[in-house]
């Protein structure tokens, strides 16, 4: 029995295999439909969370199977102060696979070494997400038809995206990806990212504050939203927001098969004005997630 | 400055100077009834300066926890006066129960009783995280 806590815990083979499941499912659609019948997703979200929620929820009915859980943790035994791990034993009781959301960061781990059935972390707290970094790599493999040899951007809140953090550690395990990492001083990528990723793995990149001048060398770019609730001071918040807006005047520079990719919800950091540039990617990956998480149940469930 | 010989006890030498106070309190020496000498700032000729603590029983040492502190720590055992043994503790790859995260978005922070792990990351750097949020141990 196996969990997805971190993106690290997959090799690089299994993540390929999990892309490759999850582009049969999108060609062939009814052999998954049957797969998981009587087998039932619990979603354990103690925040609220709709896109994640949602798009495990539909995946597990794609494939055949149910899905019971909580939205919010005060329609839970949490609110009467039961620990995650005892949470973990009850759940494994009534289910066969567990996605659990919680603003603790480990809250996940702490699930999988009590559970008896599989857990995926779908995200805690500004630590992991695994399956948005998941959706992103599909996302990118189905728009430029590899995962290597490109030059990624990454804009916006690089400090506090958790979905960057763990893009960067996937991405960078492929050959011949080079970042650029565009962010103001504020919000640049943190030492343990730098340390433990980058130069760790000897991976070519630059940072720089100015998306403009970035922008024609990208193959992807990855959009991030400045998040409040990452801000101590509200004051900081409002100040640093909006310094990352993409525009349709700045894509004039852009390379004609650039992918847009966003985790979502936006903001206004990317105007509505891209949504219909074919470029434009982000609602696409939203269904991505969906096809990877069924590629994902079904690994981690073992069905074949 | 003089001590006590120890006839049957535990040297625990080569501890970093500075050190010898956090691991007397690790060790919750102040718990045992024997004498127990705290010596500051000896001189060293390896490492100019260092800590040691003198145990006047032969009692159970967590090693992974000498090892966490520096792994060039000595452990000496004493029996009949003389030294019997000799230890390294070597750097451990977890260490549980004994530092604490410090990160107040750590599931930590908010489940009392669960145990505080970390894991070995970096051992040339001997950097430690905690195995829930990946914050370095300090």
């Amino acid at each position: 029995m196996r969990s997805l806590i971190d993106i690290a815990d997959l090799s690089v083979q299994e993540i390929d295999e999990l892309i490759a499941k999850a582009e049969d499912i999108i060609a062939n659609p009814d052999k998954y439909a049957e797969k998981c019948r009587r087998k039932k997703l619990a979603t354990l979200f103690y925040e609220p969370s709709t896109r994640t929620r949602l798009s495990f929820e539909s995946a597990m009915l794609e494939l055949g199977g149910q899905v019971i859980g909580f939205s919010e943790a005060q329609s839970s035994s949490a609110a009467k102060g039961e620990s995650v791990a005892d949470t973990a034993r009850v759940i494994s009781c009534f289910a066969d696979i567990i996605a659990m959301r919680h603003p603790k960061e480990g809250a996940p781990l702490v699930a999988a070494m009590n559970a008896s059935i599989p857990v995926i972390n779908a995200g805690d707290g500004g630590h992991n997400h695994p399956t948005q970094t998941l959706t992103d790599l599909l996302t990118i493999k189905r728009e430029k038809g590899r995962l290597g040899h490109m030059t990624v951007g990454c804009c916006g809140d690089l400090k506090f995206g958790r979905t960057v953090h763990s893009l960067l550690g996937a991405m960078s395990r492929y050959e011949g990806v080079d970042f650029v990492l565009i962010s103001p001083e504020e919000l640049r990528i943190p030492e343990h990212v730098r340390s433990d990723i980058l130069a760790a793995r000897d991976i070519k990149y630059r940072e720089t504050e100015s998306l403009s001048e970035a922008m024609p060398e990208l193959d992807v770019l990855y959009m991030t939203r400045v998040q409040r609730e990452r801000f101590i001071s509200e004051a900081d918040y409002v100040r640093l927001k909006d310094t990352y807006i993409l525009t349709p005047d700045k894509l004039v520079t852009a390379k004609k098969d650039l992918s847009i990719l966003h985790p979502l919800p936006r903001v206004n950091e990317i105007s509505v004005a891209i949504d219909s540039d074919p470029r434009a990617c982000y609602f696409k990956q939203v269904l991505n997630g969906k096809y990877i998480r069924m590629a994902l149940i079904l690994k981690l469930l073992e069905v074949e | 400055m003089l001590i006590g010989t120890i006839v049957d006890g535990i040297v625990i030498d080569h501890i970093p100077a500075g050190r010898g106070m956090e691991l007397y309190k690790y060790l919750e020496l102040d718990k045992l009834d024997c004498e127990v000498a705290l010596i500051k700032n000896a001189s060293s000729g390896k490492r100019g300066r260092k800590d040691i603590l003198k145990i006047n029983e032969v009692i159970d040492l967590n090693f992974d926890l000498l090892g966490y502190i520096d792994p060039h720590i000595t452990v000496n055992i004493i029996r009949g006066g003389r030294r019997v043994e000799k230890r390294h503790p070597e750097l451990p790859e977890t260490i549980k129960g004994v530092i604490r995260c410090k990160n107040p978005r750590c599931i930590t922070s908010v489940e009392q009783e669960l145990e505080h792990i970390f894991r070995l990351t970096d051992r040339e750097k001997r950097v430690y995280r905690c195995i829930y949020c990946d914050t370095r141990a300090k």
